[in-house]
């Protein structure tokens, strides 16, 4: 790790007296001291985008809720992990990426270990109460290694992140607005036919549903492996 | 003035039904028509999904026999592969389709028949269901339970889970049997063998009392369809289709399951959301034929195992039948009610061959999944499901994604000799100037033998309402007679 020049904030989270560095965000504080904060698409090795909405917390003085995995520790701040509001907003966005595409566990490659299937599980979600979107999006098995299947895509950009950080290979992006995003390769090109991916699967890795999965699996076999990502980014520093 | 009586919801029977009994202007049959009032539609929800899931995916037609619907669509996924799965993934697949066979055999008759079997047809509905069985033979109703529980207990050893296991996977199983796990299998088998010997007995000491259900309950000439193994003998995983006309003459023999299209075309009524499969060669609707456990075993030279063999024989050729007019040993049984019996006999089969198979020690072999991309863009598998040949028809794109599927349920194949059946027994009983329940409780007895498993999922507990309306030619409701959930 390099030397930093960050200075020593304290701060209270959930009633507790913390410190952490300033360049630390309100997540990392978190989870160092054992205070669990629900996310999907953080992943610890990938730059924070704050996109789910599920790290949301409550900062007293300030009546917006905070993605704790953007939002950096301050002196004499005030954190509230968990709340009703808090609890309430989180089943909100889970429920909403349900209803957003086809996410049926029970059929998926991924089912028990899918990290929107956790999440749910977490947050208590038995029924989804919004009406479902009901696209019927394509399936991707252009390449001969692995699948995408958009129908279970919650747009988290982890596989965005993690090839064009990790692999600079930039191969993912993500087109389109609202609930007509989709992730695509490429210029929205065939996976298979894609001339800048390298084949080294770690956006199959960090994705955390059943969207982009190995070729050949069936019903709950596909097992994410994501361990590797911490010791590449550490390496990647260390290059630096 | 013609009239139409409809039975609706048909009860205990797995799935969604009605029957309507049309009658004429002087109040006798004249047509009985089964109505299945619901959709599938997996056919179209595949579309597009990589074949790769197919089986956990067709799974969910039904939770009744999820373990048919996985096995004949990973058998379909293998023909797509184009390869020899492992034997020791063929042993394992078969056992758990026979015990599959036997919870599901134990829940068609205990559950759902044997009210009607041990109190009669005119019982009072209160008691005429499995609470009255348990309050009056409670012995009856256990062994019932504990016999379905054994063959759910073999589903979820061999797949870790009793109902949509993940287990079976195309090229093969994913995880192979361990030691433990077969002796626990096998600690439970002579538990089931004596159930059913047990039951063997009480229902042919019953059977003198429903000699007039017996000669009308569907008792007619038909075809009768199912898989048999090389040496002719029962066979509910792998085989050839055998089809026997009612003299028992075998009119095809050995034929490719892979070219089933060539015998079995598929007709449609306005009337019903089920197809009405028939024996191509004859033509609609005198192709009609029967599949399932009545078929099976008319169509079989053996059982292939000691004691089922021995209730074969008497099933065939035993005097409980020449009772009823059957005159030669070798001719097919032709009373539907016999689909009861020839349920009892396949438990037993099955837990024979289940004893057999753990006793082969290639089960034990660990490697149990071939791995391939498809070799060929059409796949079908082909399967003896509880009631009957199932037929699982895929084809795949070049990326291995579903472009075309066409299922043949097991329960399709007997709708015209149910329709056959209801019409026979409800010109028997039904007076359509004095309706009594019993009368329709017959007809309803009549779909319950076939044991059809219609959407392949069954929603009701305990059950349900039935209403019977009488309805003139211009519509209007004459009579109605109501049995509600509340005092049945």
């Amino acid at each position: 790790m390099r030397p930093s020049n960050a200075s020593i904030k304290t701060f209270k989270i959930n009633g507790r007296d913390l410190s952490g560095r300033s360049n630390e965000t309100i997540l990392q504080v978190a989870r160092d001291n054992g205070i669990e904060i629900p996310t999907l698409c953080y992943l610890e090795g990938l730059t924070p985008v704050g996109a789910c909405r599920m790290c949301m917390v409550e900062i007293e003085g300030s009546s917006k809720l905070h993605a704790a995995c953007v939002t950096q520790v301050r002196e004499g701040m005030v954190v509230r992990t968990d709340s009703e509001r808090l609890r309430k907003y989180r089943r909100m966005v889970v429920e909403l990426m349900f209803s957003e595409r086809e996410h049926i566990c029970a059929v998926c490659v991924s089912n028990g270990h899918c990290e929107l299937q956790m999440l749910a599980e977490q947050l208590g979600i038995t029924h989804i109460r919004y009406p479902r979107l009901e696209q019927k999006l394509s399936v991707d098995a252009s390449h001969d290694r692995f699948i995408q299947d958009d129908n279970r895509c919650v747009l988290c950009g982890r596989c965005v992140r993690v090839c064009g950080e990790i692999e600079s290979a930039h191969t993912w992006d993500i087109m389109g607005r609202g609930v007509s995003s989709r992730v695509i390769t490429d210029l929205d090109q065939p996976w298979g036919d894609s001339e800048t991916c390298t084949r080294c699967g770690k956006c199959v890795h960090v994705c955390p549903t059943g969207a982009l999965i190995e070729r050949g699996m069936s019903v709950a076999e596909m097992l994410k492996r994501r361990q590797f990502l911490p010791y590449l980014t550490i390496m990647r520093e260390e290059d630096r | 003035m013609a009239r139409t009586i409809q039975i609706n919801p048909i009860t205990r029977i797995e799935g969604h039904a009605k029957i309507s009994i049309h009658l004429d202007e002087h109040g006798l049959v004249e047509e009985a028509r089964m109505h299945v009032t619901q959709l599938r539609g997996f056919e179209t929800l595949i579309e597009g999904r990589p074949f790769y899931e197919l089986p956990s995916l067709m799974a969910r037609i039904c939770g009744i026999c999820p373990v048919s619907h996985l096995v004949a669509a990973a058998k379909a996924c293998d023909d797509l592969f184009s390869v020899q799965i492992p034997r020791a993934a063929i042993l394992l697949r078969r056992m758990m389709n026979l015990a599959q066979i036997m919870q599901s055999h134990a829940l068609s008759y205990f559950y759902l028949s044997s009210p009607d079997l041990v109190f009669g047809m005119d019982a009072d509905p209160a008691k005429r269901n499995l609470f009255g069985l348990h309050a009056e033979h409670p012995q009856m109703a256990r062994d019932g339970i504990t016999l379905r529980q054994i063959g759910q207990q073999i589903i979820e050893l061999l797949g870790s889970k009793r109902i949509h296991p993940a287990w079976v996977v195309p090229g093969g199983v994913n995880a192979p049997l361990s030691d433990e796990k077969r002796r626990e299998i096998l600690a439970k088998l002579p538990e089931a063998k004596e159930i059913i010997l047990r039951t063997l007995d009480q229902y042919k000491e019953a059977l003198v009392n429903f000699e007039p259900e017996i000669g009308t309950f569907g008792n007619f000439p038909s075809l009768f369809m199912g898989l048999v193994d090389r040496h002719g003998n029962l066979e509910h995983y792998d085989g050839r289709l055998r089809v026997i006309d009612s003299a028992g003459n075998n009119i095809i023999d050995q034929h490719d399951t892979l070219d089933y299209a060539s015998l079995i075309g598929e007709a449609v009524e306005p009337w019903s959301f089920v197809k009405f499969p028939y024996y191509k060669p004859m033509g609609y609707p005198k192709g009609m034929y029967r599949v399932g456990p009545l078929a099976r075993l008319n169509l079989i030279d053996q059982c292939g195992t000691e004691l089922a063999d021995k209730e074969l024989l008497q099933f065939k050729g035993g005097d409980e039948l020449k009772m009823f007019g059957k005159r030669r040993d070798d001719a097919p049984v032709l009373s539907s009610f016999h689909y009861h019996w020839a349920r009892l006999i396949e438990i037993l089969f099955c837990i024979e061959r289940i004893e057999s198979i753990l006793d082969d020690p290639a089960v034990m072999d660990t490697h149990v999944r071939a791995h391939a991309e498809p070799n060929s863009f059409d796949g079908i598998g082909v399967t003896e499901a509880p009631r009957g040949t199932l037929v699982h028809h895929y084809k795949i794109d070049q990326e291995g994604k579903v472009t075309w599927s066409n299922l043949i349920i097991a329960t399709g194949h007997n709708n015209l000799a149910m329709n056959r059946g209801i019409t026979q027994a409800a010109k028997t009983f039904i007076d359509g100037d004095n309706i009594r329940e019993g009368m329709l409780n017959r007809v309803e007895a009549v779909i319950r033998a076939f044991d059809p498993c219609l959407s392949c999922s069954s929603h009701a507990a305990g059950q349900m309402p039935m209403i019977v309306e009488l309805v003139d030619s211009e519509g209007q409701l004459v009579r109605t007679l109501k049995r509600d959930s509340t005092n049945s």
